[in-house]
């Protein structure tokens, strides 16, 4: 693992600081245990995903422009989502591109932006965790994680080192879940049949835990697997490689 | 041009999702389809590389493509053949009525073309007393059903064997209700020997093409039925169907795109019949066509041309991107509402009848961008579709409740501190709705959400909230 104490800033994305804190804390914890030196900028709010997707290029370019001001101090930018890291890193230089000056520093900060499991591998170097996890969970590998930024094999690596966890692969987990942001709720008969197939292929698996790596896609997941009344806990991969599962999984709560 | 139902989109989404046929029919899209590309890409070594190849090639055509539209416009003159530039599909139907009318036809046989779909065709000409035979076995099922095709390169997918019989039946009178259809080689022979006449009969056969060659004046079509060789072999006329940017500078790039084209379509190395068709017959040939047209049709793609939709101009029609397409999984074809559907159909419908026209389409994606990853020729789908959502939000199209929230939202997401308050306000109000469940199963304004499945109850602080209380000694 590397020595040398790196500064990150934590990109904590709308969704978690919203509804799944403890996704947050489990990256702390992991990018302190891979020596890192962790802060959580106070004026960071969204990546600016909503806007952008939806055509507002002007809102896209204002929230861009708020983002890069408040990470730009930092060695890196890590987000627990590969989603909003895509954004940051693939989109914001070629959102910014008609401000060259802007480019520039859109550009830098692209480059030391990670999603949170690939960073800790590929940047860090982390190669196991101590946590452990009794049960068989599968995995969901989500769109821009998989497709903008090569997340694939990293997630799996340190599962494997997770005491008493054992992965059932899921057919098709590269397909997409049907969230997509605000897709689902403006189509949502299509977004259903999606995620009804999902669903249909992860209780196959016969594993009780669902695991991904974004928030958008786990909430969806979750709601699905909870409103068909299958008996399958969804989770954040951080909580697990941080051994922080004493919380209840997604859409559920202590009391079941 | 052909009629649109894309404003209907949602509608036509609902009634093929409840479409238990179709819903079986789609299932062998994405299982076969996709394995068979997958199995061809990997048995290639330098299949990425040859992406990028293909991707240059037309490219650089699209930078030049006056050029190398003239160059083939000389070449097939050279050989004694015509081209004809039409800007509209007005245009290209009436070149094509001059066409037949000026030997009489009465029968035109048609091999698989995306234009001819395009510039609706057959309606056309049997408007004007010409009968079209499609002969492409897919087409021609399509055909006798009235239904524009579903896929780009299996066009009655959506079809099963059964209603392929059916249909058979209601058309080919003099078929003997006793002999049984219920095999696809009995159905592949009845269509054949219905087919086989109308080919010696056709006084006009019209092709697509897949490449237009520069260099030769060549027009390449790839099938594998072997229909489009007698359909532009056997008649007096050969009229071939293409839009501009089909156009490649030489044979070896026409060979270097087909190395990808068939892999990403069926996953096959080559279609069983690749041909290539360089004017009328000479005076030596054994056989061939007396006369050899071009219909070279823009539509709407030069204007494309000097737009963000450019890059759409590679497209090969292999079908890559409908295969892989989660969207195009769950509602099929048709339900897109014209010619083209999957994300190469979100992406130019609007660019060749209107964004106004077609504006769900481009929205209707996930982004999840697999039909970026496995497109031969590199094309970036989700970027276009997401220029027009730009496109739509700058002209006030996009639904005004849709406007309005994410204005509101936008507001705040510039504001840190009143986010933070909102974040904060909403962790606590969710929570308190999810109750003792964690789960929340109906919430105003969320009911897209809430319809079909729970939305999972915050933990009741936001992140930002805690992290402070944290970080205060």
């Amino acid at each position: 693992m590397s020595e040398r104490p790196a500064r990150v800033g934590l990109f904590v994305t709308c969704l978690v600081d919203l509804f799944r804190p403890t996704v947050g804390f489990a990256a702390v914890k992991l990018l302190e245990e891979a020596g890192c030196t962790v802060e959580v900028p106070r004026a960071q709010t969204c990546c600016g995903q909503p806007a952008y997707n939806s055509g507002d290029r002007a809102d896209a370019k204002a929230i861009a422009a708020r983002v890069i001001a408040a990470f730009e101090p930092y060695d890196y930018v890590v987000a627990p989502s590969g989603s909003c890291a895509g954004m940051i890193r693939e989109h914001y230089p070629t959102l910014l591109a008609d401000d060259p000056a802007m480019q520039k520093r859109a550009q830098t900060l692209a480059a030391r932006t990670y999603e949170l499991v690939s960073f800790l591998t590929d940047v860090r170097g982390m190669s196991g965790v101590t946590a452990r996890f009794d049960g068989t969970i599968t995995y969901h590998d989500s769109c821009s994680g998989l497709r903008e930024l090569g997340v694939k094999q990293q997630p799996r690596k340190l599962l494997a080192t997770v005491a008493g966890l054992r992965l059932a692969e899921l057919p098709g987990a590269e397909i997409c879940c049907g969230f997509g942001g605000t897709f689902c709720i403006k189509y949502p008969a299509i977004s259903d049949k999606i995620v009804s197939e999902k669903t249909a292929d992860i209780a196959a698996t016969g594993a009780t835990t669902l695991l991904a790596g974004d928030l958008g896609c786990l909430l969806n997941m979750a709601g699905k697997l909870k409103r068909e009344g299958r008996p399958i806990a969804v989770r954040h991969v951080a909580e697990v490689l941080a051994g922080m599962t004493d919380i209840a999984p997604i859409g559920e709560s202590k009391a079941e | 041009m052909q009629h649109a139902s894309s404003r209907r989109f949602k509608e036509n989404a609902r009634r093929a999702l409840d479409d238990a046929q179709l819903q079986r029919a789609l299932g062998h899209v994405k299982k076969n389809f996709v394995e068979r590309r997958a199995a061809a890409a990997a048995r290639l070594p330098e299949f990425e590389a040859l992406r990028d190849r293909a991707r240059d090639i037309k490219n650089h055509v699209l930078e030049n493509l006056d050029v190398y539209l003239e160059r083939f416009e000389a070449k097939v003159v050279a050989n004694g053949g015509q081209v004809h530039w039409c800007a509209d599909a007005e245009a290209a139907r009436q070149t094509i009525l001059r066409i037949c009318r000026s030997v009489n036809a009465k029968l035109v046989t048609r091999g698989k073309t995306m234009i001819g779909e395009e510039i609706a065709l057959n309606d056309f000409l049997e408007a004007n007393a010409i009968t079209p035979i499609e002969t492409d076995l897919g087409e021609y099922i399509i055909q006798l059903r009235h239904e524009p095709p579903s896929h780009l390169i299996a066009p009655a997918i959506h079809v099963n064997k059964e209603q392929v019989a059916e249909t058979f039946r209601a058309a080919h009178t003099d078929l003997d209700p006793k002999r049984p259809l219920t095999e696809p080689p009995a159905l592949l022979a009845e269509a054949r020997a219905k087919l086989r006449s109308r080919f010696l009969a056709a006084d006009v056969g019209i092709t697509g093409a897949n490449f237009l060659v520069a260099e030769t004046g060549s027009s390449i079509i790839v099938t594998n039925e072997g229909n489009g060789d007698l359909t532009q072999t056997l008649p007096k006329i050969h009229i071939v169907l293409a839009s501009l940017e089909k156009v490649v500078p030489t044979l070896e790039d026409a060979a270097t795109i087909l190395r990808v084209l068939a892999r990403s379509a069926t996953g096959q190395e080559m279609s069983v019949y690749t041909t290539v068709s360089t004017g009328p017959r000479r005076a030596d040939d054994l056989d061939g066509p007396e006369q050899y047209h071009v219909v070279l049709l823009d539509n709407g793609r030069s204007r494309m041309l000097g737009s963000e939709f450019r890059e759409a101009l590679r497209c090969i029609r292999c079908g890559a991107c409908l295969n892989h397409c989660p969207i195009y999984h769950a509602v099929g074809g048709h339900a897109y509402g014209w010619v083209y559907s999957g994300p190469i159909g979100a992406v130019l419908t609007p660019s060749l009848i209107g964004v106004e026209e077609a504006g769900h389409l481009p929205n209707a994606s996930t982004f999840c961008g697999r039909c970026e990853s496995v497109c031969p020729m590199r094309i970036p789908l989700p970027k276009m579709m997401r220029h027009w959502r730009e496109r739509e939000f700058e002209r006030h199209l996009s639904p005004p409740a849709a406007r309005w929230a994410l204005r509101l939202w936008a507001f705040a997401a510039k504001r840190p501190a009143l986010y933070r308050l909102g974040a904060s306000i909403a962790a606590r109000l969710l929570k308190l709705r999810g109750g003792q469940s964690g789960r929340i199963a109906s919430l105003p304004l969320a009911g897209g959400w809430t319809a079909h499945r729970d939305m999972p109850a915050p933990e009741g602080r936001s992140f930002q909230q805690l992290w402070a209380e944290r970080s205060r000694p």
